[in-house]
């Protein structure tokens, strides 16, 4: 492998392959500028700057990288789930639930989405696949009040987590956000520390909107942490880049499949050299 | 959070103004706020290219430059090849003018769409132009997704196909032309798993049900919050299947819609409809004039 002198038409490329990755045009200009001030005019091999980027990538995910753990108390630990439609959320509420199972906690679901055609039977099916309990309302009827019972359920039976399924909702929807609201309030009505985690689901295959979904959904949820779908695809998810250097919210985990043990902890590292493509 | 692009050209072109006459470079300037504007807008770069390439060529080859208002003669013809690229004007409908039942078949990732807009397209059909239609749910990977179609065709008031568990996607569809046939529906609705581009196996089942059904329309869904992404997706579908056109969801959202542009050019394919909101009557014809505002954050 030949090295070259680093020069404005590869730092271009570098840039662009960011860009290609979904870091939106500002990040992208900002880790070019990063990399041509320390390298600039120095021979370097395509293997070397490829690293480098993956190292500056890294050293923005690092921090955020957090697992999800289960240290309520008391008990339960209620984890709320919400992201836009489509994003994975459901999907996820399974494969989270059977990670949970794997380290012997008790889980039970709430099917807080009550709106979405046969949104209760999805759930109710990987309830059923899981072996884990679900609290349930009828189509249509108030998830506040599904969530409510789901708290009460869980703490009467000594549950380690209760995870919450809510609707899919674009964050420029007002009154669904205001639904969101109320469903927090009441899920904090027995236990005052209720949700202990607001996890918001991204969608790698969405691209610059991801942040304008984080900026929302945490101003009017207080999420705590990310986990991105989606990712078995081409999509990069190098939005979580952005993300990290503008909410610097944990990222939990990452989603690479539709079934329940297509879920794997975050790996910044891996992230960052997936995102500069030396994995 | 984004500055407009009048904005923003305007800036470019009063800070060059007071240097004297307008050059081709200025106009290269330009362009690369055009270029970042669009990038910001999750229009796919290498679209992103060859649409900065076409639009600075008109631009030089014009009389923009000794004009009074560079900054809005530009904004003008970025906007007019948006809106070319995106379509033109006038609406391209669905093309159902087959021996019936005409099969419309929906494809796509997951969770873009699929199953609300089969259930949406449905309706206006049966609404705006009278057809009898028939859905059924080729899906046998989500779980409750055949319910979730018969669920929505209750609440459009469509027939749905009679859920055989454990039949496979093929067959399904098999059945499903036999039974649109007997009972002579003019329209057959045939919604498919979402499936990643590089997932093969699923992609040669699409293809499968393809060649059986000869759908006269094949519609990929695409989420409008799509990134860079859109350029893959569209390669990978129109592959794979012949394409007919695009449809567009969740374009009540605030996502800019770079993907818009990404879509029509990579396939080649008109966008036939925007989805506009979850529920059943949210579903437009697409509005190329309105989406290349957007794009371009006007
Ligand atoms: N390839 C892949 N597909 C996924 C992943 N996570 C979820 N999906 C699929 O994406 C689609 C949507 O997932 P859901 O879990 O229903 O999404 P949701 O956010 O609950 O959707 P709504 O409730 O309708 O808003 C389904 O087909 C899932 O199987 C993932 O990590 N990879
Ligand atoms: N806001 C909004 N939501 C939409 C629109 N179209 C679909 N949705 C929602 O997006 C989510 C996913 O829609 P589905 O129709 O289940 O998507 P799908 O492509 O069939 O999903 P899979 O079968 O899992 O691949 C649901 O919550 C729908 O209500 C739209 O135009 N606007
Ligand atoms: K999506
Ligand atoms: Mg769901
Ligand atoms: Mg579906």
């Amino acid at each position: 492998v030949g090295t070259a002198k680093l020069d404005d038409a590869t730092l271009d490329e570098v840039e662009d392959a960011l860009i290609v990755s979904d870091l939106g045009p500002a990040a992208a200009a900002r880790i070019r500028a990063k990399l041509s001030e320390q390298r600039f005019g120095r021979e370097i091999t395509e293997r070397e700057l490829k690293e480098t980027v993956a190292e500056e990538i890294a050293a923005i995910l690092r921090p955020v990288a957090k697992p999800l753990e289960i240290v309520a108390f008391p008990r339960p630990q209620v984890i709320l789930v919400i992201g836009v439609n489509g994003s994975g959320k459901t999907t996820t509420i399974a494969k989270l639930a059977h990670w949970f199972q794997e380290d012997d906690y008790g889980v039970m679901l709430a099917a807080g989405d009550t709106f979405r055609a046969a949104a209760i039977g999805q759930l109710a099916t990987w309830a059923d696949r899981l072996g884990v309990p679900i609290v349930r309302g009828p189509q249509g009827g108030d998830p506040a009040s599904v969530v409510f019972d789901g708290v009460k359920a869980a703490t009467d039976q000594g549950i380690d987590t209760l995870i919450v399924d809510t609707a899919g909702r674009l964050q420029n929807k007002r009154e669904l956000m205001d639904e969101l609201e109320k469903i927090r309030r009441v899920l904090g009505r027995l236990n005052p520390e209720a949700p202990h985690d607001v996890v918001l689901v991204l969608d790698a295959t969405n691209g610059q909107n991801a942040l304008s979904q984080i900026e929302v959904f945490k101003q009017v949820a207080g999420v705590t942490g990310l986990i991105m779908t989606k990712l078995d695809g081409t999509a990069r998810g190098g939005v979580l880049v952005a993300a990290a250097e503008q909410y610097g919210l944990p990222i939990h985990a990452i989603g690479v499949g539709e079934q329940m043990d297509d879920l794997r902890p975050f790996d910044p590292d891996l992230v960052a050299r997936v995102i500069a493509g030396v994995a | 959070m984004f500055d407009n692009l009048s904005d923003r050209l305007g800036g470019v072109f009063d800070r060059l103004r007071g240097r004297g006459a307008l050059s081709e470079a200025d106009v290269r300037e330009a362009m690369r706020e055009v270029r970042v504007a669009l990038l910001e807008a999750d229009v796919a770069l290498p679209v992103v290219r060859r649409f900065i390439d076409a639009v600075t060529e008109k631009a030089i080859g014009q009389d923009v430059l000794r004009s009074v208002t560079p900054g809005q003669q530009v904004v003008k013809i970025v906007d007019d090849e948006l809106v070319e690229m995106l379509g033109g004007e006038g609406h391209e409908g669905l093309k159902l003018d087959v021996k019936p039942p005409a099969v419309v078949m929906m494809v796509g990732l997951q969770g873009s769409g699929k199953t609300t807009t089969t259930a949406k397209i449905a309706k206006y059909l049966k609404e705006k132009h009278g057809k009898k239609a028939m859905m059924a749910s080729l899906d046998v990977q989500r779980p409750a997704a055949q319910e979730q179609l018969k669920v929505l065709g209750e609440q459009a008031d469509v027939a749905t196909l009679p859920i055989v568990v454990g039949q496979q996607p093929v067959d399904i569809a098999r059945r499903a032309l036999e039974a649109s046939r007997l009972q002579s529906f003019d329209v057959l609705m045939l919604d498919t798993a979402g499936r990643l581009h590089v997932d093969e196996a699923l992609m040669a089942e699409m293809n499968a049900v393809a060649q059986v059904a000869s759908p006269a329309e094949v519609l990929l869904v695409v989420d409008s919050l799509t990134g860079q992404d859109a350029v893959n997706v569209a390669q990978s579908f129109s592959g794979e299947v012949p394409l007919t056109g695009v449809v567009l969801t969740r374009m009540d959202g605030d996502a800019r819609g770079g993907a818009a542009l990404s879509m029509r050019h990579v396939t080649g394919k008109p966008i036939k409809f925007a989805g506009t909101g979850e529920k059943l009557d949210a579903l437009e014809a697409f509005d190329p004039k309105r989406v290349a505002g957007r794009i371009l954050g006007m």
